[in-house]
């Protein structure tokens, strides 16, 4: 194991420093889609038509918005909005400005997922909500929020390991985090044992995540 | 019917056309077809007929979820057509609703499904109720149909017939003064259909309500209904008076074997 300690003793900081970098951008990120992507996918779900809240346009928008953000390759979206970077951050460079890209991706691919989970939702409860004079918001937070919140903590779960996949590839601007890390330290000076070892630690994460995600989505679930 | 009782819901040459998707555009087809009809506060109220005989028209139309291409609905009083959103949610607050799918919330106990009702009343401040007033009228509306002992389970550990009872008990929670159903039946076997006419016909002598109910079942009809309007392609064909025989006169499944195979 002495590999294991040289590799630690040597690379320890540079590895600790990409791990913060990644736990930053996959906070910020979640968090977008938490708080963006869960709403946007819920509107598009209450003005699809024949929904409590039918509206073409806002549907309109709102699906315009997602699918024009998933149809990127994520490499040339990040491309794409470096001016925009630029404007908002002021620098296009960097953890904080490479979150932002990774922030589009999040809300577009929460608010699809949101939407389909919606959509798995009995239409009775709809009609349930319509026929008991239930206003948009009672109905979106005393029915489908409670009985969708199960497949919404698991979708979450879904999207943080897409995220955690996206954020590998934020090196080219300077974003850092452990993919790049594994690139770097690892694929570009031939040290393949820090690589593998970094993917080992990458997978780790995402079975603790798909762990914790299923974990939590069954307790919520009483159907 | 005693007809000195004032009608809770009528129906004045009602009309509703649908576009029909199936065919060329602009074509349509009459779901009802000039119905007029009145339903007695206090009554219990059949509709029958056989699918897509516009029942279900009929009852969308009574708590405003669609609206008649001609004629006038009025319920209560008030011609539902008139009446903006927030009187039409009003209306369909005063009015229970059970489909046959019963549509209860999975996520959340047998308590917290009837409690539904009241939380959505809180918001435009017409039943301003405690907690405690909640859990009172939610303990007594449980008692009612026969399931507090249920109260804190979830609907998927409970039968078919208490599903639909907590249906009931969510749609009677609020009292509303008229109680609509839809095919309350057509998925429970003859043990499970007594309890729920039970509770029906209690509504009706208990709490005053008035309840119409769909159905295609005419045991159904024939156990709690004083009247019932016999429907056929939107048509109303005729009122027929009821002597009702109580849901206890139901005939049990053996009967209906003995009657039907034997």
């Amino acid at each position: 194991m002495s590999w294991l300690t040289d590799l630690l003793a040597q690379y320890g900081d540079d590895f600790a420093k990409a791990m913060a970098e990644t736990g930053y951008m996959m906070l910020v990120s979640l968090l977008s889609a938490a708080l963006i992507g869960l709403p946007v996918g819920m509107i598009v779900f209450l003005t699809e038509r024949g929904g409590i809240a039918e509206n073409r346009v806002v549907n309109l928008i709102a699906n315009l918005y997602i699918n024009v953000v998933r149809s990127f390759p994520f490499l040339l979206l990040v491309v794409f909005l470096i001016p925009f970077t630029r404007f908002v951050m002021g620098t296009s460079f960097g953890t904080q400005a490479a979150t932002l890209p990774l922030c589009f991706v999040a809300v577009a691919i929460y608010a699809r997922l949101t939407e389909q989970i919606l959509r798995e939702i009995p239409p009775g409860i709809s009609k349930v909500a319509r026929a008991s004079g239930a206003t948009v918001p009672q109905a979106v937070f005393l029915m489908f929020l409670p009985e969708a919140r199960s497949g919404l903590v698991y979708a979450l779960t879904s999207a943080a390991i897409s995220l955690l996949s996206y954020s590998t590839v934020l090196g080219v601007v300077g974003g850092g985090g452990i993919g790049d890390f594994a690139m770097r330290y690892g694929y570009q000076v031939y040290n393949d044992n820090l690589m593998y070892l970094t993917i080992v630690i990458i997978i780790v994460c995402v079975l603790a995540i798909q762990a914790i995600g299923h974990r939590t989505s069954v307790r919520l679930d009483h159907r | 019917m005693a007809s000195d009782h004032p009608a809770l819901v009528e129906f004045r040459h009602v009309t509703k056309r649908y576009r029909d998707a199936g065919s060329a555009a602009g074509d349509e087809f009459a779901a009802l077809d000039d119905v007029t009809l009145s339903i007695q506060t206090g009554e219990i109220f059949g509709v029958i007929g056989e699918s897509g005989a516009g029942k279900s028209t009929l009852l969308e139309l009574i708590n405003g979820l669609t609206a008649p291409t001609e004629g006038e609905v009025i319920v209560g009083g008030a011609d539902v057509a008139e009446l903006d959103r927030a009187g039409l949610r009003a209306l369909r607050r005063d009015i229970g609703v059970v489909f046959q799918g019963v549509h209860l919330l999975s996520n959340n106990t047998v308590r917290d499904n009837v409690r539904l009702p009241l939380r959505l009343a809180r918001r435009e401040g017409t039943a301003p109720q405690t907690r405690r007033q909640q859990r009172e009228a939610i303990d007594e509306i449980l008692a009612f149909v026969g399931l507090s002992h249920r109260a804190d389970h979830f609907p998927s550990q409970l039968s078919g017939g208490e599903r639909q009872r907590v249906g009931l008990a969510r749609a009677l929670v609020s009292r509303p003064p008229l109680l609509l159903c839809d095919e309350p039946t057509s998925s429970l076997d003859a043990t499970t259909t007594g309890e729920v006419l039970r509770v029906l016909s209690d509504a009706r002598e208990k709490l005053g309500t008035t309840v119409v109910v769909i159905t295609h079942d005419l045991d159904v009809v024939k156990a709690i209904c004083d009247r019932a309007a016999l429907f056929e392609k939107g048509r109303l064909r005729e009122v027929i008076p009821i002597s009702s025989t109580g849901p206890r006169s139901l005939p049990s499944y053996y009967d209906q074997v003995k009657r039907e195979l034997m």
